[in-house]
């Protein structure tokens, strides 16, 4: 077939006619290769028998991606937008199956850039077994997008009897977390070059579907499980708290952390219990189960460095608690806006 | 981690807080009320709550969060001024992340950015000078904020703009001292404070000297302490050691940072570019004599004051706040009329509520919890 021959995205090929035609053409139906969206339909068409022998229920998500800058130690935009949705699939224990891809794409977006991010999107949905089989793209005027937005629906299956949700955390219940928090936050902080740090931290991006299974394997009574994206660790565990209207308290000497993530953060002045994280997800298991989910999680690539960080109490219901390596204890709020480095 | 985890060393810690606690209760046995000692400075502030140094010590000893979180202490009307210039279409605001949130009478500068200001977050006022250097088309200034410890760094940026000829930078100078302010609070006469943690950080500028009128004149112990949790509980123990063994002096446990004479170069900065101002007005404690400091007329090119146009106006701290007697130690936060319903860190109406640093915004997530008894702790 012949190449996309335009060096960059202009009005035209969001147009609807032969320019688009195209872009759909000749770059994005050949690099996510699969028979459903190559049908080239308005909608993907997706058989419920197939569906059906993977559970009982379907999960349903959309996330829209708008990082910069777009290319980042560890990943980039294409990367974070198939991990993003697969992880929010995966987080009720659904097996990820479909995605949608909304490409918003500036005027004069280098196609070269273009490219590049749709063989990360293609190489990761083909890693995590998803496809992306719908799709649209918009072009919008110089300035009025950020060079490249992206957002992604998923469905996924869940299977029958798993219940994971952020109301069924118990007293005694104990917190696990699958690796070192706030690497992804750092790399992009580091990448924006503002501060001219160097560090060789690299985001944590990847798809953690396959680790939930071995998890809910494991035990299949898995209590709470979320992504801790953006707001990090704090925010997560605090809607936990308040969901499930208990206490949890957490061990500071317990955070798995990159030594370079925690001088980062003291050096800027943040906190990394707040940084976002693209691969790592807590859980809130049951005390019996505690030790089996955790052998199953650090036999998983994806849940090599997994650590109990905390456990679940009746009180203070609402709140989440840390208990310093100091040995004081302190309140791990969610934040008011975003986190804002101190002045000294 | 080298160079922090030998400051925060959970064994000595306990041998320290033995050793306070121990000299508190000596030092009250006759007393009605706990010991208080005011830590100055917001950066203390953020150590205590951070690392949960309260909850480590005796009831005995109180600690006085003091007036030294300089983004709490920003009046309104300022805040007004440098949304004003923030609002000029050819100027690129720039100024550390927590004073983006302080709110002025109308908005925030993160307000201003949302209606389309160009106000951006730098760590230091030398990017901002780059950023001036990179956009010789903008008028690019610096949003200056801070005690003696901020102030060498903005003083050595104006210097540098002259040197390098870049005429579209400014600085908005809010700079104050710390001096004047803590005599203003010992000069009160409803005073209770029994002694001081003295600011680390402005200290390694201004030396331990200018503090010696606290210990000779108002025979109060101060000791110059560091921000790491080892460093507050060594300085505390050192304040009531000198009140166990009758002294009043100026000590320094921050020896490894501050030198008793300060930093010459700094100093020689700050007082090249700097002036003090007749009066300065400090959100919750009103206008204090020569509390705050201006740009020299030589510099004026480079003062944002004089370049653009100000509203200048004075905006009264709302008449429920009680910051200024939360200041002096006389009532907790959480006995303040407005703590926690009208005055919160979602809509902070006092300044002690405005920044993480802020006495009123650590005691608001800390009170919360105050149900949160230590049995319930199972470590």
């Amino acid at each position: 077939m012949a190449t996309f021959r335009s060096k960059t995205i202009t009005m035209a090929h969001g147009g609807g006619g032969r320019a688009m035609r195209e872009l759909i053409d000749k770059l994005i139906v050949p690099a996510f290769d699969n028979p459903r969206l190559a049908m080239l339909e308005d909608q993907a068409r997706v058989g419920l028998g197939s569906l059906a022998e993977h559970g009982d229920r379907l999960a349903f998500t959309t996330d829209s991606y708008v990082v910069a800058p777009l290319f980042f130690p560890g990943g980039d935009i294409g990367k974070l937008a198939i991990c993003g949705t697969v992880n929010d699939l995966a987080m009720s224990g659904a097996t990820p199956l479909f995605l949608s891809c909304g490409l918003i794409i500036e005027e004069g977006f280098p196609t070269a850039d273009l490219e590049r991010v749709l063989a990360s999107m293609a190489a990761q949905a083909r890693a995590a077994g998803v496809q992306v089989v719908t799709g649209d793209t918009k072009v919008v005027n110089r300035g009025a997008a950020d060079k490249l937005f992206i957002n992604t629906a998923g469905i996924g299956v869940i299977a029958r009897g798993v219940e994971i949700a952020a109301t069924r955390a118990r007293p005694g219940d104990v917190v696990i977390v699958n690796g070192t928090l706030g690497d992804h936050g750092v790399a992009i902080l580091v990448a924006r070059n503002e501060l001219e740090l160097q560090s060789d931290i690299t985001s944590d991006c990847q798809p953690l579907h396959g680790l939930v299974q071995a998890m809910v394997a494991a035990c299949p009574g898995i209590r709470c499980l979320r992504d801790a994206t953006r707001g990090g660790l704090a925010t997560v565990l605090n809607e936990f708290a308040v969901s499930s209207k208990v206490g949890i308290r957490l061990q500071e000497s317990a955070m798995p952390l990159k030594p370079e993530v925690r001088g980062a953060c003291e050096m800027l002045g943040l906190d990394v219990l707040y940084m976002a994280n693209e691969g790592k997800l807590v859980a809130v298991v049951p005390p019996e189960a505690a030790a089996a989910v955790l052998a199953a999680m650090r036999a998983h690539p994806a849940g090599a460095d997994s650590a109990i960080i905390g456990e679940v109490l009746a009180e203070p219901a609402g709140h989440v608690v840390l208990n310093t390596t100091f040995g004081g204890e302190r309140v791990v709020d969610m934040l008011v806006g975003e986190q804002l480095p101190r002045i000294c | 981690m080298k160079f922090a985890d030998e400051f925060r060393d959970p064994d000595l810690a306990r041998s320290l807080v033995a050793e306070i606690t121990r000299l508190a209760e000596a030092l009250t046995r006759n007393a009605t009320r706990p010991l208080q000692v005011m830590e100055v400075c917001g950066g203390h502030t953020h150590t205590i709550f951070r690392y949960g140094l309260k909850d480590l010590l005796p009831e005995t000893i109180e600690f006085v969060h003091g007036p030294g979180c300089p983004v709490c202490v920003l009046p309104m009307g300022r805040v007004d001024d440098c949304v004003a210039i923030a609002e000029h279409p050819q100027v690129i605001m720039t100024s550390f992340g927590d004073a983006m949130r302080v709110p002025g009478s109308k908005k925030s500068l993160l307000q201003a950015k949302a209606e389309g200001a160009d106000v951006r977050t730098v760590y230091s006022p030398l990017d901002a000078l780059k950023l001036a250097q990179k956009n010789p088309d903008k008028e690019v200034v610096f949003f200056g904020l801070g005690f003696e410890t901020t102030m060498p760094s903005t003083a050595m940026t104006v210097l540098q703009a002259e040197a390098l000829g870049v005429r579209n930078f400014s600085l908005f100078c809010n700079h104050i001292t710390i001096i004047p302010t803590v005599k203003a609070i010992l000069d009160s006469p409803d005073l209770q404070i029994d002694g001081f943690l003295g600011p680390g950080h402005v200290s390694m500028v201004i030396g331990t000297e200018p503090y010696e009128f606290i210990a000779q004149q108002y025979q109060r112990p101060l000791v110059v302490a560091g921000f790491e949790p080892l460093d507050i509980l060594q300085s505390l123990w050192m304040v009531l050691k000198q009140m166990d063994e009758g002294r009043c002096e100026v000590e320094n446990q921050y020896k490894r940072v501050a030198a008793a004479g300060g930093n010459a170069a700094a100093l020689d900065a700050i007082t090249r570019v700097f002036e003090l101002r007749e009066f300065f007005e400090w959100r919750g404690l009103g206008s204090i004599d020569h509390s705050g400091v201006r740009m020299r007329q030589a510099y004026a090119a480079f003062d944002a004051e004089r370049r653009f146009s100000v509203p200048n106006l004075k905006i009264a701290d709302p008449k429920s706040c009680q910051c200024g007697e939360v200041l002096k130690g006389i009532i907790k936060p959480n006995q303040c009329k407005v703590f926690g319903t009208l005055c919160t860190p979602e809509m902070p109406l006092g300044a002690l509520m405005v920044s993480s640093e802020g006495a009123c915004a650590a005691y608001h997530q800390y009170s919360r919890m105050a149900f949160v008894k230590r049995d319930v702790a199972t470590a």
